[in-house]
């Protein structure tokens, strides 16, 4: 029994020690940059002058887009998978979409470094460039490896989170709305849309939350094909960076301490955000989920 | 700990189980209310009643099992023996070994053998480790369970691969290994077949000689052919449990002393 | 009427192909690994270990061994301290304390495992100033906890609770009945739990880049930087060599079974049910 308690114990004292140290890692470059680390945009290594936001912006907008994308395809795909098809078609599916959750990401990136972007480069982003040229962000040199790509991937990546939760939390409506709607009269994509998808509401952008929640920290799959440039452009067709990539690309090269520390405060913030985004994204789905009392 | 006196109106029965002013809730939601009862020792005594009327709960908290769910609490006495096993100094897990229980679905463990699910409760709740000790503990108990030369062979496969008389025999001999004083039975015999259900109660029959046993049953028929002392419960429009008769079987079923008992046993049996 | 029909039947064929699109990609992504990696894998790739940059051939035996040594030693760090944690959670579920850790093992899945990395540079690595396969472990191990705290949790609560009850009526403790009864019965979906997170560590690449930072020779020695099958496919995907490509799609063709393997496995064999 006390080797129950001692884990427990040891289990929040690693959380506890992951954040005292990755705060006191960061130490150097919050005294040195304060805060206005997070809002200035030279990342220089060789002046050892680190600013985060060209960072936070390809991390945010490479997000985005993959929530954009995936949140579409996840929900509609969630609603078939969950109201619409029939158990033979369900099952297959539902499991190919779970196993996509499974692929490592470094095979993600391998697949986006060299099929999905000489596939933008060639094809999607000439062909967005042709149609929607007059929109700022589809202006610009193509280059393949940016941050539209990133977004295309990290999509793939998430899309299964998006899928499977929404799925949950669509089946988790009680059945009798779906009977008052169709004794109304409606049809099933109106009740669909017009009763089970606003009673999922919430659960459904906890599960949106929770996919934004491991696009915002992919990093293997993003450094391969982000392009890995700390600028901001207004262009998607540009390469950009991401505060997981800049970690990884240049955590083992950083040799002033300064560097290492500012590297360090990209995690830290990483790690902040997420215990913030996954707190709200549990809450919003255990709420529909789990409806109280039952624990 | 100072033994208690029972109740007067029930001290004149020779009686090792006695329940005084028991009050039984989940939550907030009482199920049961102001129960006085004596269950005479070395007897069945049948605990009879619709569903929804409380029995259940009142069998769960004579072994302090309904404090194990979820919200359930316990307000009065249950003396075993003149002792309060509610008292606060009474581990509920020593009571448990005291009066043992046997359920409405046969639950034996299911990663555990014959031979281990009989002796796991003196394994695991008594500590006994000698395997010679336990060996002759399983025999035993399977041989009263009327158990033995059914499984006498296979002691070594698997608890659920018999049938389900044959397991809910296993879970009676596994509750009799520890040798408790008491063997609570909650419809033991509901999810079983008219066969199994007879040999059970043939089973019931030759150990209330041994052991006082409180069954609850659905079954008025079963109550009738088992049980030598019967108590009713009813559920009045509050919905909560409370006794309304408690004597003699023949007495109950022949000449009711309540007009609600008449009612409920010629409704049921008209 | 015609029309909202035809406007349902639109709406659900719209939803099958979005659910057929993310199952497809699977699919594609697969054959692409499958078709590349048939064709540049053969056995002194798993055989041989790394040639020097620029020499064609030689293969990722390291790598896969150091994959098993650095895995295998995290789940050895990581089953019981989640296994137990999961117990208590278990069995304090209702309490304010249960609910914190609940709380932390659900937002600790979603941490970057880069920042994981991190902490195990910090914690192993900066202190004795140098890279090892042990600080890998580390991060993996912590990467593990989670998933092996709450599927041991599930699987705890999911043994039907007339087990649970027959064991406390025996007079056994609530410890004896989970230890001796209740866990031994959740067996298979804890092993089950293990396996996936196995498979999630395994296919996880970032916290190496800085623990167990790679090696072009055999190292068995946990205390010395590893080679990783994973990170070696980054470090070749990412390299200028053709070669190297070729070995990528192979070690990803490597990778990607082993994963799909060990999710099967998790899935289907290990499959209990209770009636």
């Amino acid at each position: 029994m006390l080797a129950v308690y001692a884990s427990s114990a040891l289990f929040v004292l690693i959380v506890a020690g992951l954040f005292a140290e990755l705060f006191s890692g960061s130490w150097l470059a919050m005294r040195t940059f304060g805060p206005s680390f997070l809002w200035t945009s030279h990342w220089n290594p060789v002046t050892n002058h680190f600013g985060a936001l060209p960072l936070i912006y390809g991390t945010v907008v490479s997000s985005a887009i993959g929530i954009l994308l995936a949140g579409v395809i996840g929900i509609f795909a969630a609603a078939y998978l969950a109201d619409f098809a029939n158990r033979f078609l369900a099952q297959p599916l539902t499991f190919m979409i779970e196993m996509l959750a499974a692929v490592p990401s470094v095979v993600f990136g391998l697949w986006g470094l060299f099929v999905l972007a000489p596939i933008m480069r060639n094809y999607v982003d000439p062909f967005l460039q042709a149609k929607f040229g007059f929109l700022p962000i589809f202006q610009g040199t193509i280059y393949g490896t940016s941050l539209l790509t990133a977004g295309v991937i990290l999509a793939i990546m998430i899309v299964p989170t998006v899928t499977a939760i929404s799925r949950d939390v669509i089946k988790a409506i009680p059945n009798d709305l779906r009977e008052a709607s169709a004794s109304l009269g409606a049809t099933r994509w109106e009740t669909m849309w017009k009763v089970v998808l606003p009673a999922a509401r919430a659960g459904i952008f906890g599960a949106l939350i929770l996919a934004l929640g491991r696009a915002l920290g992919e990093t293997i799959a993003v450094t391969m094909v982000i392009g890995n440039r700390p600028a901001i452009a207004v262009s998607l067709f540009a390469p950009a960076y991401s505060l997981p990539s800049v970690i990884a690309n240049e955590f083992t090269e950083a040799t002033a301490d300064v560097y290492l520390s500012a590297l360090i405060e990209l995690g830290l913030v990483l790690f902040v955000v997420s215990m913030i985004v996954n707190g709200l994204a549990r809450f919003l789905t255990l709420t529909v989920l789990r409806p109280a009392g039952s624990r | 700990m100072q033994p208690v006196e029972p109740p007067d109106a029930i001290a004149s029965l020779d009686a090792n189980l006695v329940v005084d002013n028991l009050s039984a809730l989940y939550g907030k939601r009482l199920a049961l209310e102001g129960v006085n009862l004596a269950f005479p020792s070395k007897a069945i005594t049948a605990l009879i009643g619709p569903s929804g009327c409380g029995k259940t709960t009142l069998l769960r908290c004579l072994n302090r099992i309904h404090e194990t769910a979820n919200l359930g609490t316990v307000s009065g006495r249950v003396l075993l023996d003149g002792q309060d096993i509610y008292a606060p100094e009474v581990n509920p897990v020593a009571v448990r070994r005291r009066v043992g229980m046997v359920f409405q679905r046969a639950n034996p463990f299911p990663t555990m053998t014959i031979r281990e699910n009989v002796v796991s409760g003196l394994r695991f709740a008594v500590g006994v480790r000698s395997p010679q000790h336990l060996n002759e503990a399983a025999e035993r108990v399977l041989r009263l369970a009327f158990l033995w030369d059914e499984v006498k062979d296979k002691l070594n496969r698997p608890g659920v691969s018999i049938s389900g008389g044959q397991q809910q025999r296993l879970c009676i001999a596994r509750a009799l290994a520890s040798d408790p004083d008491v063997l609570l039975m909650d419809e033991a015999t509901s999810a079983l077949d008219p066969i199994a259900t007879a040999q059970i109660e043939e089973l019931m029959v030759s150990l209330a000689g041994r052991y006082t046993i409180v069954a609850v049953t659905h079954n008025m028929q079963q109550a009738a052919r088992v049980s030598e002392y019967t108590a009713l419960l009813l559920a009045a429009e509050d919905r909560v449990g409370r006794l309304v008769e408690f004597g003699d079987t023949q007495q109950m079923f022949t000449k009711p002393k309540d007009r609600r008992t008449e009612d409920y046993i010629t409704g049921r049996f008209g | 009427m015609a029309g909202r029909r035809l406007k349902s039947a639109f709406g659900v064929v719209v939803a099958a192909t979005c659910s057929g699109i993310a199952a497809s990609t699977l699919l594609i992504i697969f054959g692409y690994v499958v078709v590349q990696g048939i064709s540049a894998i053969n056995l002194p790739f798993l055989l041989e270990v790394p040639r020097p940059v620029g020499v064609t051939g030689g293969g990722v035996a390291n790598g896969i061994v150091g994959s098993l040594l650095i895995v295998g030693i995290a789940g050895i760090l990581a089953t019981p301290v989640g296994v137990l944690t999961g117990i208590f959670l278990a069995l304090f579920g209702r309490g304010a304390l249960a609910e914190g850790i609940r709380f932390l093992a659900d937002v600790l899945a979603g941490v970057p495992s880069i920042a994981i990395g991190l902490f195990a540079y910090t914690l192993f690595v900066a202190p004795f100033r140098h890279f090892s396969g042990l600080s890998a472990s580390v991060a993996f191990a912590i990467l593990m906890l989670p998933i092996i705290i709450r599927t041991a949790e599930e699987a705890i609560r999911s043994v039907p609770s007339t087990v649970r009850e027959g064991a406390l009526a025996l007079g056994m403790s609530v410890y004896s009945a989970t230890v001796k009864v209740i866990l031994p019965a959740a067996r298979p979906a804890i092993v089950t739990g293990l396996l996936l997170a196995i498979a999630r560590v395994t296919g996880e690449t970032a916290p190496l880049l800085f623990t167990a930072f790679g090696s072009q020779f055999w190292e068995l020695n946990p205390n010395n930087p590893m080679a990783e099958l994973a990170l070696q496919v980054f470090t070749y995907a990412i390299s200028p060599y053709d070669d190297w490509h070729r070995q990528a799609w192979a070690g990803a063709l490597v990778l990607i079974s082993v994963v799909f393997l060990i999710n099967f496995f998790a899935r289907f064999a290990l499959r209990t049910r209770f009636s």
